[in-house]
């Protein structure tokens, strides 16, 4: 009985300590059951050392104790900034080159970012990519032959290949680069290269002094690379296309977007030496089913000195693969260094949409200032190799389809040509210099890519066709009519009489500007009908491009261009004005024109006969985006300009291979009330051209012209027409808010 | 008491040889158990309110109760920061691991006193606020790991915010002694305000190896790209001062100065713009009559007017952001915090978590020798951008700015982006403030493609019973060349689909006036308006186009069109 007792006190005693031990806060709780994980919450608190940060609540001091700026001040009496900026000017120099201390702005003040080729020295062989790089410069809208203009320059000596070994090694480099007059310690110098060092340890140094010079270079190491001066740029090969260049090669979008492949790799494997590390590693992940990884020793001249165990096997499997098979049915293709940080598969890979999985530790990836690689590439580490086949199965299908676009929209903006390459180093360049009238990121890695976003129309996204949507905003509600007027006025029954008044009496319309390209002077504002809007009457001088000069007085974001005898009603055009609305970065238009190629003439060939397909809307009545006049006027060649000028023709045409060219799609016809018919013009104004054939023939010359320019035919065809909902439909004509539309 | 109920029916059962009089005993000793037991349980499983009390219990923990520790002077140094260090070469991977949750594993080394062998500790300031809160912040995060073995970062408890307070050699040799210090692979600090008289470098001076710096002040000389993270300098009144947003918009000033120790070259070249341009230009400085101390700071004079800071710089569009003897000013987080657009003109400067934030949509540099074009290039920015810009600038600080916790999340998901690259956040997380991403269209699927040059497409068929016209559905669109696919999905319950071709279906009948049914209509219009009201806006877009072939219902051969028979419907 009494053992009893006592064991009951014991056993309520305990009882009340363990309440105690609860209540009193003796156990400080774990934190684990908010913050995160519940591996955590049993194990806290039990061992010693392991507790959470104490969140102390003391009265801390501030990390800024006394809020005085003494620091400052002091430092302010005896350090001018003036001064100051000489100093770092002079100190950092070499390997510590920045724009600010080595690269003289004050050259490109005047002019802007011009580049001066320097001529080339007879007896000096350049290779062919070296040829091109050159001739993109010579032939791009930075260009300018006097050394006097430019605030860049590029030497004519070939610096792309800097391997001793190699045949394209250009000797002597270093005298032939210090007697140039415009040297000046490489200040204000671009330098191109591919390869530099050589066998066996490729290090990085060019055989010659760059001074202050600016390096674009492949295969660049994080640790060299000089932030914010040099340029990275792709290793290319010698038959990387000059101009236009391939497009990607993701022809449809499945859902889900798996390929037969998983993971792929086929290449050289290096015995020794720099790179053999990896390379040598690639065969582990290889299962021969979904991920195939293959390396072949059998390359260079001894290789069977070098030969290994693994390499009888390894050659025979590696056979069994075709590359391009491989390279198109892969979802993720391995872009392991070489012997050098860059190689061709990068390219290849992204051309192919085969989304690149880097290992190559350190390599400062092409454009690294503008592009958002990891939105395009999977950057694994050279270290961690065997994560590598978990790391890609664990990528969710839509991360895969966002990967894969991004690869295309990449390479078709900045990589398929070497004219992308140079003009986007180029342009990076022009971004530093001009900093403050200069892309954002988002401009680079968006359709249609930075090269087509020109910072000196606006630096401001909803300013441009292209990124409405991504902003959630619309374009705005008013258009401005840009009407060519080529006859003198004589009538007030002209039919640019009727024209005004049928475009001032749309509600969208919010000036009206006449581009006055006749021979006769313009004739007094009072010869002009009243209007209820503005009307601006503006001097063509006479120039067909004109009528697409981006006019100060153009504050719409919508243009509808016009020819002065074009026959519209005012309905027809608030139609076309609202459909332009949704498609703000096409052409919206009325008669449509088509290409063709021509297999016996073996040249493009331009109709306008009723088709069921049309490539080209005319731009005697259309809307589109203001931005494109600024592109039509500063990124396109003043020779295709000066070819519409001298034949007073094609500037329509030659705007759509430019809106064509920057969407990849083609323009829109709506629907017209009648078909604008080729007719001789009604008595009274001059005959319009078209009648003569003459004037035919130039058409189909310019469209070749212009496709030889953009290396590629970038007109898309389209079958399809908008029409306003219930159009010709069987329903009551007071129903239909287009009833105009219908009466023949 | 139920419950206690239950257990005392069950008494004698379980313990039989038990009298009665010890079973009221018993009975009180169960409940109190019980009572115990269920105390417990809330206050294990009770969400916030407990654990607050929890947290009080805990907060009462002081800095005084850390251990203290004594440097020998003869304590070793590390080695000054390597500037080659990249993630590659300096920081240990392995460490990190692959984890299915892409997420880094960090770990904070529990707080001592420091102090030489003297005695004298070794920082003037100790623990500051600003650090117990950042150290705080990611104890409460989901980066926390309390287990040193799995930790793939250690961030010290060291403060090493400001390096004025701080003695430079013992600090690198409290830093040395960390147990799993090594070399500083794997390690974070946080400095704020580097450099002291005369020269101001521009990283912390304190040898620390191989650790990353996460610093604000960077000079593109010091920041090591891709490994060191470039972080604002706090400005303590983000916590004491609360400035409602502002609509974006034209301000009453222009441009904005409101530092107060700016170099008199700068300041005279500001006043010669405030000559030029007059009232557009408010050019503020301290205010001389007022006492120095903490009122001081939230006053800004011109003349003789006395101004409210940070309130006034809501007054302006613009608000310029010098150097001062360091890159990195707290005013920067003033500036943004009140929506004005920051001209930063700190040649070299690296701007806080450049990285991922795209400041070009937010901020102006210019060149230091460019301050006296700075009215002019501004002038030239459409009103429109600056009015994004105003509205960005506050989105940044809201997001990255305005906490010390804000600042220690974003510099561990920036190292956490670059070991998990293909689990990092995208331009578009970390720059569209949140209204963008409700409106804008950026799902993959809806990119606007360079359109797939082959073209096909699958066909799904939704059908009830309607068999007849299932098949006519099917016969036409089989026709169609660029068809994939076809799927058919059978939404009838009670029948199962029909087997292949030789199905026929008497006894269906035709409801081809479905859309006429008024019910129907009353339906779907309330659909429309229940997925508008979850959606919380209107989604749909109305368009008075519709697409048509070409030459349709053009008086044009019929035999030559593409698609004649379009319309017959």
């Amino acid at each position: 009985m009494k053992a009893k007792k006592r064991y009951l006190f014991l056993l309520s005693a305990g009882a009340c300590l363990v309440l105690l031990f609860y209540f009193g806060g003796g156990v400080p709780l774990p934190k684990a059951s908010r913050g995160g994980g519940h591996e955590r919450g049993g194990r806290e608190g039990k061992r010693e050392g392991h507790q959470p940060w104490p969140h102390f609540s003391d009265p801390l001091q501030g990390f800024v104790p006394s809020w005085d700026h003494t620091d400052t001040e002091e430092y302010n009496l005896h350090v001018s900034p003036r001064q100051k900026r000489d100093v770092t000017a002079g100190v950092f120099r070499g390997r510590g080159c920045r724009m600010d201390t080595c690269f003289d702005s004050s050259l490109c003040r005047k002019h802007g970012l011009r580049v001066y080729v320097y001529p080339l020295v007879k007896g000096e062989k350049i290779s062919e990519s070296y040829q091109n790089i050159l001739s993109t410069i010579e032939g791009s809208r930075f260009y300018t032959s006097d050394p006097a203009q430019a605030c860049l320059f590029v030497l004519s000596l070939d610096t792309l290949d800097r391997d001793q070994l190699s045949p394209q090694y250009v000797h002597n480099l270093k005298a032939k680069v210090t007697s140039l007059p415009l040297w000046n310690d490489g200040r204000n110098h671009l330098i191109f290269n591919l390869y530099s060092g050589t066998w066996p340890d490729y290090t990085e140094d060019l055989g010659f002094d760059i001074g202050q010079a600016m390096l674009a270079k492949a295969s660049l190491n994080t640790e060299h690379f000089r932030p914010g001066f040099d340029v990275s740029i792709p290793l290319f090969s010698k038959d990387h296309p000059q101009k236009g260049g391939e497009r990607g090669w993701l022809v449809r979008n499945g859902v889900p977007p798996a390929r037969k492949y998983l993971l792929m790799f086929k290449g050289k494997r290096y015995l020794t030496g720099i790179g053999s590390d990896t390379r040598n590693a690639l065969h582990h992940i290889h299962n021969g089913k979904d991920i195939v990884s293959l390396t072949t020793c059998r390359h260079g001249k001894d290789w069977e000195k070098h030969k290994d165990a693994r390499c009888d096997h390894d050659n025979l499997e590696y056979e069994r693969f075709d590359y391009q098979e491989l390279l198109h049915n892969s979802t993720f293709c391995l872009v392991p260094r070489g012997r050098r940080l860059g190689s061709f598969r990068f390219l290849e890979s992204l051309q192919a949409a085969c989304i690149p999985v880097l290992l190559s530790n350190g390599w400062e990836l092409p454009f690294s200032d503008v592009i958002q690689w990891n939105q395009a590439v999977m950057e694994g580490d050279e270290r961690l190799l065997l994560q590598v086949p978990s790391t890609v199965r664990a990528v969710g299908s839509d991360r895969v389809l966002a990967l894969r676009q991004r690869t295309q929209m990449l390479w078709e903006a900045y990589f398929s040509s070497v004219d992308k390459i140079v003009l986007t180093t180029l342009e990076i360049i022009k971004d530093r210099v001009f900093s403050h009238v200069s892309r954002n990121k988002y401009m680079w890695n968006s359709q249609p890519g930075g090269l087509l976003v020109l910072p000196e129309y606006s630096t401001h996204l909803a300013h441009f066709p292209f990124f409405f949507l991504s902003l959630g905003v619309s374009p705005g509600h008013e258009f401005t009519a840009v009407i060519q007027a080529v006859s003198p006025l004589v009538s007030q029954s002209q039919p640019i009489m009727k024209l005004l008044q049928v475009v001032s009496r749309s509600k969208y319309c919010s000036q009206i500007i006449i581009l006055w390209n006749s021979e006769k002077p313009p004739p007094p504002r009072s010869k002009w009908p009243p209007m209820p809007v503005p009307l601006t009457v503006t001097d063509g001088h006479r120039k067909t491009t004109s009528r697409f000069l981006p006019h100060v007085s153009i504050e719409t974001e919508a243009v509808l261009s016009l020819d002065e005898d074009t026959v519209l009603m005012t309905s027809e055009v608030n139609f076309a004005f609202l459909v332009w609305r949704s498609f703000p970065d096409r052409i919206v238009g009325y008669p449509p024109r088509s290409h063709f190629w021509d297999p016996l003439k073996k040249a493009w060939g331009y109709t306008s006969k009723w088709t069921n397909e049309y490539s080209i809307v005319l731009t005697g009545a259309a809307f589109y985006h203001r931005y494109y006049h600024y592109l039509f006027t500063h990124y396109l060649p003043p020779s295709l300009r000066t070819l519409v000028d001298t034949t007073s023709n094609c500037e329509d045409i030659l705007m759509n291979f430019l809106v064509s060219s920057v969407t990849h799609l083609p323009p829109i016809k709506v629907a017209q009330r009648k078909q604008y018919k080729e007719l001789p013009s009604p008595q009274g104004t001059k005959a319009g051209p078209w009648v003569n054939p003459e004037h035919f023939n130039q058409r189909q010359e310019c469209v070749n012209a212009f496709a030889s320019w953009f290396g590629y035919m970038p007109l898309v065809h389209s079958q399809f027409r908008l029409d306003p909902v219930l159009f010709k439909d069987q329903v009551s004509v007071l129903r239909k808010k287009y009833k105009d539309l219908e009466r023949a | 008491m139920c419950a206690s109920g239950k257990y005392s029916s069950r008494g004698p059962a379980l313990i039989p040889r038990m009298k009665t009089k010890h079973r009221i005993y018993y009975i009180t000793l169960f409940s109190v158990v019980l009572l115990g037991l269920i105390a417990t349980g809330m206050f294990q499983f009770w969400p916030h309110s407990i654990e607050s009390t929890a947290d009080w219990t805990l907060d009462k923990r002081s800095v005084h109760d850390a251990p203290l520790v004594r440097l020998p002077v003869s304590s070793p140094i590390p080695e000054r920061g390597d500037l080659s260090c990249r993630m590659h070469t300096c920081f240990d991977v392995y460490r990190c691991g692959y984890n299915p949750k892409n997420r880094i594993k960090v770990y904070i080394y529990p707080l001592q006193r420091l102090v030489d062998e003297v005695g004298v500790p070794i920082s003037s300031t100790g623990l500051s606020r600003e650090y117990n809160d950042l150290l705080s912040a990611i104890s409460d995060s989901d980066f926390y790991t309390d287990d040193v073995t799995r930790a793939c970062l250690f961030v010290p408890s060291i403060d090493v915010l400001n390096q004025n307070s701080l003695r430079i050699r013992e600090t690198a040799q409290a830093l040395a002694i960390l147990p799993r210090w090594d070399r500083g692979m794997n390690h974070l600090l946080f400095n704020m305000l580097p450099g002291g008289p005369p020269d101001y470098n521009t990283a912390l001076d304190v040898p620390r190896d191989r650790a990353l710096l996460a610093g604000g002040g960077f000079s593109t000389w010091t920041y090591r790209q891709g490994y060191d993270v470039s972080i604002p300098v706090y400005s303590p009144l983000s916590a004491d001062v609360e400035l409602p947003e502002r609509q974006p918009g034209p301000r009453r000033y222009f441009i904005l100065s409101s530092q107060t120790a700016i170099h008199r070259e700068y300041r005279g070249e500001l006043e010669r713009l405030k000559e030029e341009n007059g009232e557009a230009l408010l050019l503020l400085d301290k205010c001389s009559n007022l006492s120095q101390g903490a009122a001081s700071v939230r006053k800004r004079c011109y003349k003789s007017q006395v101004y409210d800071y940070p309130q006034v710089l809501q007054e302006s569009s613009f608000c310029v952001v010098l150097r001062g003897a360091r890159l990195g000013q707290a005013t920067l987080s003033d500036v943004l915090q009140a929506g004005c657009v920051p001209v930063v003109l700190a040649d070299s400067y690296i701007l806080p978590f450049s990285e991922v934030l795209d400041w070009k949509r937010a901020s102006v540099v210019i060149p230091e020798e460019k301050l006296p074009e700075m009215y002019t290039i501004l002038k030239s920015i459409p009103h429109r951008q600056v009015e994004e810009m105003q509205r960005q600038a506050r989105w940044f600080w809201d997001a990255y700015f305005s906490s010390m916790k804000a600042i220690g999340m974003t510099t561990l998901q920036i190292i956490n982006d670059r070991i998990y690259p293909y689990a990092a956040h995208t331009y578009e997380q970390w720059n569209n403030p949140p209204v963008v991403k409700w409106s804008s269209v950026n799902s993959p699927l809806f990119l606007p493609l360079i359109p797939p040059r082959s073209p096909g497409f699958t066909a799904v068929v939704l059908t009830y019973d309607r068999i007849e016209s299932l098949f006519r559905v099917i016969t036409e669109i089989s026709k169609v060349p660029s068809l994939a696919k076809l799927l058919v999905v059978w939404n009838n319950q009670n029948k199962s689909p029909p087997e292949g071709e030789k199905f026929k279906c008497p006894e269906c009948t035709a409801i081809d006036g479905l859309s006429l049914d008024q019910t129907h209509m009353v339906e779907r219009s309330e659909c429309i308006n229940k997925f508008a009201s979850v959606f919380g806006t209107m989604p749909l877009k109305v368009v008075e186009h519709r697409a048509d072939p070409v030459l349709y219902k053009d008086d044009f051969p019929e035999k030559l069109k593409s698609f004649p028979n379009i319309g017959s419907l």
